[in-house]
């Protein structure tokens, strides 16, 4: 019991230390294939300790709503977080949820995110809300499908379980099924987390925001918390698709001395995730927004294929 | 008999039947008949309550007759696990209802509305309790039809608006339709097993010849499909529901439905056996294709009862996926797997009852303080109606199915059902299961976008009408009621696991299995598929750490006193008005022009200008959609009959001889017919 909560602890811990580095990353990469320097890779630690000292302007149409929005968004993010393997195949908080249990806590906070946009009054929250709430609702059939074939490819909807036989098939990802599946939730990763081509996550232009314009009257700490919650919900889904297709490194228990390398194992693994990403985001030009519908559907025929792939091979 | 539900259930009878009368009898003193016959109404709830919980307990289940009747047919009750387990959910929402309705009928218009409306009132509570605890075909038909007379006058309430008169009409019809074809269906049965009583039905439909089974069955499917709402058959009820006053809505949206749930259970898993694999499917795919049409026509309502009730249609398609599910494992003998789709289908069944009742309530709530149902109309409630937001964003959670409450535990229980659909077979059905749980994913997500709109726009920013500005907080006996809902929603949400065991004796009744202890994994914290290495969740779990996760930022890093409240950015323009607010046509437009192939939307925009087309004077913005289903199935039928009776007129001339002859022969034709059997 204590050993559990210990372990909840230290991954915690890791998900607020290393979602920010892996934003960092990949806007340095992204802007180094720009040809641009960019800000440097610890800059998202230095925004956080900035945002976190200032004060905070509350919009004076805004109700309790509006400032309990960014802990449920923190929350939940971290929460999902502690559901999946990271240094280890057993996640530190797996009895309390499997895979079904971390897309509804992303539900959750999206849920009110969207409620935080349309609270202010402001016509750029609503437009944001409305926008998010559209793609995300498409998402989630192509998301479920892709996870579902995971699952029963172990059987089980506990993401402990799908990566212990992961790892026990060293070489599964190659199978069609697995790379079907992995394509079509590497484009939910790109909606989900907002960035090219669905949405672009460096625009302070109005009418193209999604994400942002829901998040344009938060400022300081609580602007900082969504910022957090946003990054650790991208390294969530991050290390949904690398630990459970890619399963190297991972430890079978818990232990001080393998964690090292455990970790090094991971921050590649999710470095090179990253260069796909950075990869989509710079050879693509952003959709108009009723054109991401049919990259959702192409996502969810992908996980359709993936799934009758499972019998055929 | 046996035990104390007959005496308790009895009572409680007894206290609808009162609550009945002394509405009746002070008609003419609306604040008194408003007290007693609500009053009375809470008193049978609580004592159907108990009779429910003790019947539920109790193994052999307790029957007698009510001591009235006619010849030939007893009035029969029996409480079985099933007929107890929604006769609980009935009194858990009556008795909620009936204490918002103090304070909701104390502004009525006098006269003799809050006396007619207790009395039909109680007259719904009474035969949908009969409804649920009938042991054979005659009294179940009769408290049926009741029923759906009660719910008819209680729709028609307001009968001064045309709208409400063609809902009433509609619902009557169709209501009937389906009557007739249960009718068919149990004289069928009746025939085949010689008796009327439920206990002789028992596994009959599958020793049915197989033409006069599939008849059978689809004429059950249909009739209770009615009543519950099912796609396609459902135009009635986003019509009926909105229109009835808001504490009858809620009943109606919440429990009135659930009759045709409640018949369908018993049809399925008490009367038919071992089923086909048919009907299976098509429960399946009609609970699929409801949910997801019931959700997509209830985002671009702006009407929030009528939202709600599309909603209704949507959560009825939830609970059908899981009884398909069920049959379909029961087919392939999967038993285990059969009775935890079951317990989804069924929790999902009270879940819906508990948050669609408390949606509704909200918005009486909503209505009584700003008098229109039009969401354009209202926004910035949360200041002025805190109890109500909170209690209506409770419920819009939870059936969004959002952890931790009460709809993400019977959403993941069916997820769970779908999943080891998998590997029930090696045909190809069992790629149905996940396509299902994908579909049931897409509805529950835009669920989600459906309710960020219709609490986002009713409650939050500024108010859009100078009603919603004027707008008050509801009285204490309407916000006690929603609370008593609203913590339902929370405890069945976090105390799941501990409410499985109420579920054995159904699933042992329906399959011989009761696997609620294999739902209890890590040492009772935990839910679990109920599989060894299927998935875990825990929702009192995740509340608790959703707590603690948020303490810790407010406690570590977030600094007290330094924030000041400023404007909301408007692009410059001198100040933020409600014109410049997202409104929900505008929030559900990318859906709709997603889904136009479904919806066929139709906009007509008018500027009227004097200078120049870039300065206009006034604008008029018109946008529908078509309603498909009327347009293209139920209007030809309609055009059919009335053509038909238009040709039939011609033998209703109006002369008595005509008449008179016609009776003549049907007697000779019937003599005939007599007289060769």
């Amino acid at each position: 019991m204590t050993e559990a909560a210990l372990e909840a602890v230290v991954q915690f811990l890791l998900l607020l230390a290393v979602s920010p580095l892996i934003t960092g990353f990949i806007r340095t990469l992204k802007a180094r294939f720009q040809t641009r320097r960019g800000p440097g890779v610890l800059q998202p630690y230095r925004d956080l300790h900035k945002l976190f000292r200032k004060g905070m302007v509350i919009p004076e149409t805004a109700s309790w709503l509006f400032a309990a929005t960014p802990y449920i968004v923190f929350s939940t993010a971290a929460l999902a977080g502690l559901m999946l393997p990271m240094l280890s195949t057993s996640a530190p908080l797996g009895l309390f949820g499997g895979v079904l249990a971390v897309v509804y806590l992303l539900g959750l906070g999206r849920f009110f995110l969207a409620l935080g946009g349309l609270d202010t009054g402001s016509s750029f929250g609503g437009l944001g809300s409305s926008r998010e709430m559209t793609i995300s609702a498409l998402t989630e059939p192509a998301m479920m499908l892709a996870v579902f074939t995971v699952a029963i490819g172990a059987s089980s909807t506990s993401l402990s379980e799908i990566a212990r036989v992961a790892v026990g098939q060293q070489w599964r990802f190659v199978a069609p099924s697995q790379m079907l599946a992995f394509a079509a939730l590497f484009v939910v990763l790109i909606a989900e987390t907002g960035r090219i081509p669905v949405d672009n996550p460096a625009t302070h232009l109005e009418l193209t925001m999604i994400h942002e314009a829901m998040i344009l009257e938060y400022s300081g700490p609580y602007l900082a918390l969504i910022e957090w919650g946003a990054w650790i919900k991208q390294l969530v889904l991050m290390l949904l698709l690398v630990n459970s297709f890619w399963p190297y490194g991972l430890q079978a228990g818990w232990s001080l001395a393998d964690a090292a390398a455990s970790l090094g194992i991971l921050l590649m693994k999710l470095a090179a995730l990253s260069g796909c990403i950075v990869l989509v985001e710079t050879t693509n030009a952003k959709m108009r927004l009723f054109r991401v519908p049919e990259l959702l559907a192409a996502a969810f025929t992908l996980a359709a294929l993936a799934l009758v792939s499972t019998f055929l091979f | 008999m046996g035990g104390a539900s007959p005496i308790l259930f009895n009572a409680g009878l007894l206290a609808y039947v009162l609550g009945a009368a002394a509405a009746l009898a002070l008609v003419w003193r609306p604040d008194a008949a408003r007290l007693a016959s609500f009053s009375l109404a809470l008193a049978g709830a609580a004592l159907e309550m108990a009779a429910s919980a003790a019947a539920l307990a109790k193994a052999p289940p307790p029957a007698w007759n009510l001591p009235c009747g006619v010849a030939l047919f007893s009035f029969g009750v029996r409480l079985d696990p099933l007929s107890a387990y929604f006769g609980l959910a009935l009194a858990v929402l009556a008795a909620s209802a009936s204490i918002y309705s103090f304070g909701y009928l104390r502004r009525w218009p006098g006269g003799t509305g809050a006396g007619l409306l207790g009395f039909f009132y109680n007259a719904l509570l009474l035969s949908l309790t009969l409804v649920f605890a009938a042991s054979n075909a005659f009294f179940f038909l009769l408290a049926w039809e009741v029923m759906a007379l009660a719910a008819y006058c209680l729709v028609s309430f307001e009968h001064e608006k045309q709208e409400t008169r063609n809902a009433g009409t509609l619902f009557l019809i169709m209501s009937h339709g389906g009557t007739g074809m249960l009718l068919i269906a149990f004289l069928v049965l009746a025939t085949a097993s010689g008796s009327l009583e439920f206990a002789d039905f028992h596994l009959r439909i599958s020793a049915l010849p197989p033409a006069v089974r599939t008849v059978v069955l689809l004429l059950f499917f249909l009739g209770f499909g009615v009543k519950a709402g099912i796609i396609p058959v459902h135009v009635w009820l986003p019509a009926a529901h909105p229109v009835a006053p808001s504490n009858v809505s809620a009943l109606m949206s919440g429990i009135v439905i659930k009759a045709g749930i409640y018949g369908m259970a018993r049809v399925f898993f008490d009367f038919l056996g071992e089923p086909p694999l048919w009907i299976g499917t098509l429960v399946l795919a009609v609970g699929v294709v409801s949910g997801l049409i019931g959700v997509l026509y209830a985002l671009m309502e702006h009407d929030l009862k009528r939202l709600l009730a599309y909603h209704s249609i949507e959560n009825i398609g939830i609970i059908l996926t899981g009884f398909g599910a069920a049959l379909l494992f029961r087919s392939l003998g999967h038993v285990n797997l059969a009775a935890l789709a079951l317990i989804a289908g069924l929790y999902h069944t009270l879940n819906h009852a508990i948050f669609k009742c408390l949606l509704f309530l909200g918005a009486g709530s909503v209505l009584h303080a700003t008098h229109t149902r039009n969401m354009e109309e209202m926004g910035g409630l949360i200041r002025r109606l805190p109890a109500t937001a909170f209690f209506f964003l409770t419920g819009a959670a939870a059936i969004s199915g959002l952890p931790p409450l009460n709809g993400f535990v019977s959403e993941w229980l069916t997820y769970q059902a779908l999943l080891a659909g998998f590997g029930t077979t090696q045909s190809l059905t069992r790629l149905m299961f996940p396509v299902a749980g994908a579909l049931l994913a897409l509805t529950a997500a835009l669920a989600a976008a459906c309710f960020v709109k219709a609490f986002g726009i009713t409650f939050l920013a500024l108010p859009r009408s100078g009603e919603a500005e004027r707008a008050r907080e509801a009285p204490t006996s309407m916000r006690l009621g929603m609370a008593v809902l609203a913590a339902a929603c929370v405890v069945l949400g976090i105390g799941a696991v501990w409410f499985l065991p109420v579920f054995d004796p159904i699933t042992a009744q329906a399959m011989g299995v009761g696997i609620s202890s294999s739902l209890a994994a890590g040492g009772g914290l935990a839910l679990s598929a109920g599989t060894p290495r299927g998935g875990t969740v825990s929702p009192a779990a995740i509340a608790g750490l959703l707590l603690l996760l948020s303490a810790l930022p407010a406690v570590l890093w977030i600094r007290r006193g330094r924030r000041v409240t400023g404007p909301v950015w408007d692009c410059g323009l001198p100040g933020l008005t409600a014109a410049n607010e997202y409104t929900a046509t505008a929030f559900s437009k990318p859906l709709r022009m997603i889904f136009a192939a479904l919806y066929r939307p139709r906009r007509e925009i008018q500027a009227e200008f004097e200078v120049s087309p870039y300065y206009p004077t006034a604008i008029r913005f018109e946008s529908e959609i078509e309603p498909s289903f009327e347009k293209r199935l139920y209007d030809p039928i309609k055009d059919r009959v009335l053509a038909a009776a238009g040709r039939m007129r011609v033998m209703q001339a109006g002369s008595i001889h005509a008449y008179l002859a016609y009776i003549f022969v049907a007697l000779v034709l019937l003599l005939l017919f007599g007289a060769r059997g």
